[in-house]
């Protein structure tokens, strides 16, 4: 996003020629913040992660159960670290091991990576600190806090035998090809009707018992963020196709998928929190949401992420 | 005191308005403790002969702990066992004389009973408790997820379609787990419970339902054990 404020200055300073060239280089050169890393390996997952009965008894194993703890229970963060009512484990089922449902075994190898998301190498740490400021709309813990050592104590332990720097079979989600014909939102909300809501409610806002969430929202301030992966079609289609619903996984047409993913992400969520930094939201969706997804777009004759409603996100960290 | 404000309440309600859902209201609470007592007079027997004067059941006969389930949840039971697409041919008879009127207040009534656990601190699961963690964790080597994901933490039920198993007798859950593997029983939505019933193993089955029956019991001795620390 840098890229685009030393236009100006120069733009300013009149040598029209330069400028345009500028403007012609700044083009050519246009980070592409859509681009995903490269989904995983065909095939059947193999990997097999340690079991928790071997999580040895003494200062790392300790650090694997706090950490697994904080996955499973992500909650415990809740007006620290998290604004919405997400769990880690909502997403990477089986508290991260789960294959197709972007398991930690998968990603702990992988890292560090090269992301177009933010444009340079990203540490484990970083991306964990992104899934803080999206998919939990939150304020990332800090790097080399207990949370976040623990977490990454919990993703180097489950990665125990994997490769390192080597995509594994059953990283990430499923992909999923677009159908020929795109995707239909208003046959989504049929699907939803009948396959979803049973647990995610009509109004797409979860379910909770005794303070708790069970069933996690998927639209509105208690969901993922606008910046989330899960916001974009194409991610939540190849997660809806391998895990849901709950326990009757690849029961869904892969058309299905993309159905749903359009109608629960044309919902809104709380702001991305990149439009901070933007002039408009036309420059935060041209910036950063160049693919499959409903940021800017209409829906119902209202414009998608055309608020400053932030959800529970106070913008910065308490202390 | 709440008798003077009762009938304080009804000398208002009643002229104002007579057709008053309020009115009707109460009436239900004593309709739903007459119907579970006494039966309804129109060949539904007292409720209370099988699932006991509290609604707790009972585990040596199979008969459910009814007190504090959802009253959705019940009635759709209830419904399920009238149109038969639910079968018991203890409950079918008596599911059909009821009226549903009678259908709902009973089951507030029932609800209202709320004996159901209610405590829902965060523990983590013990992998050597196969119970608990089935509960907690599940079994994703066989594509089962955790219990408590759909029925609550502790198994508290969620909602009009995810029933309580904390407290539930083992042998009724043994006895609905199997009949889904059978195919016996098939009134769950979308059949979320039918697909994870049949590939249940037998000492899962019989694991899980010790698992939530003693599961209260087992609550209230944990947190009587931290208060006396």
């Amino acid at each position: 996003m840098n890229l685009w404020k030393p236009a100006f200055p120069v733009a300013l300073s009149a040598f029209t020629l330069l400028v345009l060239s500028a403007h012609v280089q700044a083009a050519d050169t246009k980070v592409d913040y859509q681009k995903q890393l490269p989904a995983g390996p065909a095939g059947e997952a193999t990997f097999e992660p340690p079991l928790d009965r071997d999580i040895p008894d003494n200062q790392y194993g300790e650090m694997v159960r706090l950490g697994r703890d904080l996955f499973v229970n992500t909650q415990q963060l809740r007006g620290k670290n998290v604004f919405n009512d997400q769990n880690c484990v909502n997403c990477h089922l089986d508290a991260g091991r789960a294959a197709h449902s972007a398991p930690m075994w998968a990603a702990f190898g992988m890292y560090p990576a090269y992301r177009s998301k933010n444009d340079k190498v990203n540490t484990l740490t970083e991306r964990l600190q992104g899934c803080f400021t999206y998919s939990m709309n939150g304020i990332p813990p800090e790097a080399g806090s207990e949370t976040l050592v623990a977490m990454e104590t919990y993703i180097h332990w489950l990665s125990t035998g994997a490769p390192v720097n080597q995509a594994l079979p059953g990283r990430g989600y499923q992909k999923l090809e677009k159908p020929e014909g795109g995707y239909d939102r208003n046959r989504g909300a049929r699907l939803y009707t009948e396959q979803c809501a049973v647990c995610h409610g009509d109004d797409g806002n979860g379910q909770r018992v005794a303070g708790q969430v069970v069933f996690p929202p998927l639209w509105g301030d208690g969901a993922y963020n606008w910046g989330a992966g899960m916001h974009r079609v194409n991610t939540a289609a190849g997660f809806i196709k391998a895990s849901m619903p709950l326990g009757k996984p690849y029961t869904l047409s892969d058309q299905d998928a993309w159905d749903l993913a359009a109608f629960i992400n044309s919902h809104e969520r709380p702001q991305d929190p990149r439009r901070r930094s933007q002039d408009s939201l036309d420059s935060t969706a041209e910036t950063f949401h160049n693919h499959d997804g409903f940021y800017g777009k209409e829906v119902d004759g209202k414009r998608l992420g055309d608020h400053d409603n932030y959800g529970e996100n106070p913008g910065v960290a308490s202390q | 005191m709440t008798k003077t404000i009762k009938a304080a309440f009804f000398a208002l309600a009643v002229p104002v308005a007579l057709n008053a859902g309020l009115v009707i209201a109460a009436g239900d609470s004593s309709r739903g403790q007459t119907i579970a007592t006494q039966g309804n007079g129109a060949g539904a027997l007292a409720c209370s002969m099988c699932h006991g004067p509290d609604g707790k059941g009972n585990d040596a006969a199979g008969f459910p702990n009814i007190a504090g389930l959802n009253a959705q949840y019940m009635s759709k039971q209830l419904h399920d066992y009238a149109k038969g697409t639910r079968k018991n041919p203890i409950m079918q008879p008596f599911a059909s004389a009821l009226s549903d009127e009678d259908i709902q207040t009973v089951t507030t009534y029932y609800q209202n009973l709320g004996s159901q656990t209610t405590a829902v601190t965060h523990q983590t699961a013990d992998p050597d408790n196969q119970g608990e963690w089935l509960a907690m964790r599940g079994d994703w080597d066989n594509v089962i997820p955790a219990c408590n994901q759909c029925h609550g933490p502790n198994g508290m039920g969620v909602g009009k379609s995810f029933p309580a198993l904390a407290g539930q007798h083992s042998s009724y859950l043994k006895a609905q787990l199997n009949a889904w593997r059978r195919g016996t029983r098939d009134n769950d939505p979308n059949q979320l419970m039918k697909v994870i019933a049949e590939r249940l193993s037998d000492k899962q089955i019989s694991v899980i339902a010790d698992y939530y029956a003693k599961l209260p019991g087992q609550l209230a001795a944990r947190s009587n054990e931290k208060e006396s620390r």
